[in-house]
């Protein structure tokens, strides 16, 4: 009787540690070998056979297809160079210039992966379509209501993710953060609606 | 006491096993993953746009919705493939991925050059078995081995603005993966 509650008490534990820890790693996309520039997180292995294990099962389950390493470099974010998360209803300044790259595009998505309805249809930026300052940086309105220059609309939604995509670029698992992948910053003001 | 603590400790063992268990057996029996979603849109051996990315739908989650793609299916089994993508104007990359979504292999307009990216797509099995002259009269064609039999192969041409997006999606009509 004592041998049986032993083995099942055992089993109990060996189902709840693992399947939560298998639930826990895939709902919170763990993955190993993250690029981290300020807020952005990129994963350049993700788009070789060096991709591990967690982020396989990850993209797996999402139905993702990763970005290839001889096409480009993903990066996202859900939140704010303060670690603050990402609100449609306020106003998000994305500002600054961006690592070399043939084209970049920058996105906003729902946290699934669906694009964010609004009535300009406009989901995102390509690098062309960004207007600029003299400077060469570039400053990006994330925002539910109408604002000047390069606006992008959140439609209102209480959170997204945030995607910049580069392509053709020599940016990859061998970069360190620094001077040499400048990345926008990122801010979540207090103008909300 | 002993006694309990030394099945906790098994119980905690074994959910290590479980949790390594389940992390790479997911990849293979996921139902729902990019192969899966794209079966019904993409034949084997010919390409298919997939429909531009809206927000109430979306063939995968994460689309580029300043790209225009196609993907075609294919399977190594009867001999390798040859593959032919149409440069576009603005940038056109082709990316490799096995039956369970790795992306093994990716190319772009620069690194293939000319005015289309034309590559074979063969096992390793079926490049040594290449005679030898043929390989010295294709020394000039690219050859990517697939580490599967069957996988997926991603074209996508960029649209740097939206009424570029049409010129884009003609291009990749043009493209081609068929058997040899």
């Amino acid at each position: 009787m004592r041998l049986l509650i032993g083995l099942i008490l055992s089993l109990v534990i060996a189902a709840g540690i693992g399947l939560g820890s298998t639930w826990y790693a895939l709902t919170q996309n763990l993955s190993f070998g993250a690029l981290e520039l300020g807020a952005w997180k990129g994963y350049p292995r993700n788009g070789t056979v060096g991709i591990d294990p967690y982020a396989r099962a990850t993209i797996a389950r999402n139905g993702e297809l990763p970005v290839g390493s001889g096409d480009g470099v993903a990066f996202s974010t859900a939140v704010d160079d303060d670690g603050r998360a990402l609100d449609g209803r306020c106003d998000v300044v994305v500002r600054g210039t961006t690592p070399p790259a043939r084209y970049f595009t920058i996105t906003l998505y729902t946290p699934s992966g669906r694009l964010v309805a609004n009535s300009l249809d406009r989901y995102g930026f390509t690098s062309q379509e960004l207007v600029r300052e003299a400077s060469g940086e570039f400053e990006i309105t994330v925002s539910p209501r109408v604002r000047p220059s390069n606006w992008l609309p959140t439609g209102g939604i209480d959170s997204y993710v945030l995607m910049l995509r580069f392509y053709d670029t020599s940016l990859g698992i061998t970069t360190r953060a620094g001077r040499e992948a400048p990345m926008p910053a990122i801010r979540l003001t207090r103008n909300c609606q | 006491m002993i006694r309990w603590l030394l099945w906790i400790v098994g119980g905690l063992m074994l959910g290590g096993l479980v949790h390594l268990t389940t992390i790479l057996a997911l990849p293979r029996t996921a139902s729902r993953d990019a192969y899966a979603r794209l079966a019904a849109l993409v034949p084997v051996h010919g390409f298919a746009l997939l429909p531009a990315p809206t927000p109430e739908a979306s063939s995968v989650p994460f689309m580029d919705p300043a790209f225009a793609v196609a993907a075609c299916r294919y399977d190594l089994a009867k001999g390798p493939i040859k593959l032919t993508v149409p440069v576009s104007q603005a940038y056109t990359s082709v990316t490799f991925y096995t039956r369970y979504d790795v992306a093994y292999y990716a190319i772009n307009d620069r690194a293939a050059g000319r005015r289309s990216i034309e590559l074979d797509l063969m096992t390793t099995k079926q490049r040594d078995d290449l005679p030898d002259d043929e390989e010295v009269t294709a020394a000039d064609r690219l050859i990517v081995e697939s580490p599967s039999l069957t996988g997926l192969i991603v074209a996508r041409a960029f649209a740097p603005e939206p009424s570029l997006l049409p010129a884009a999606t003609a291009a990749l009509r043009a493209a081609q993966c068929k058997p040899q």
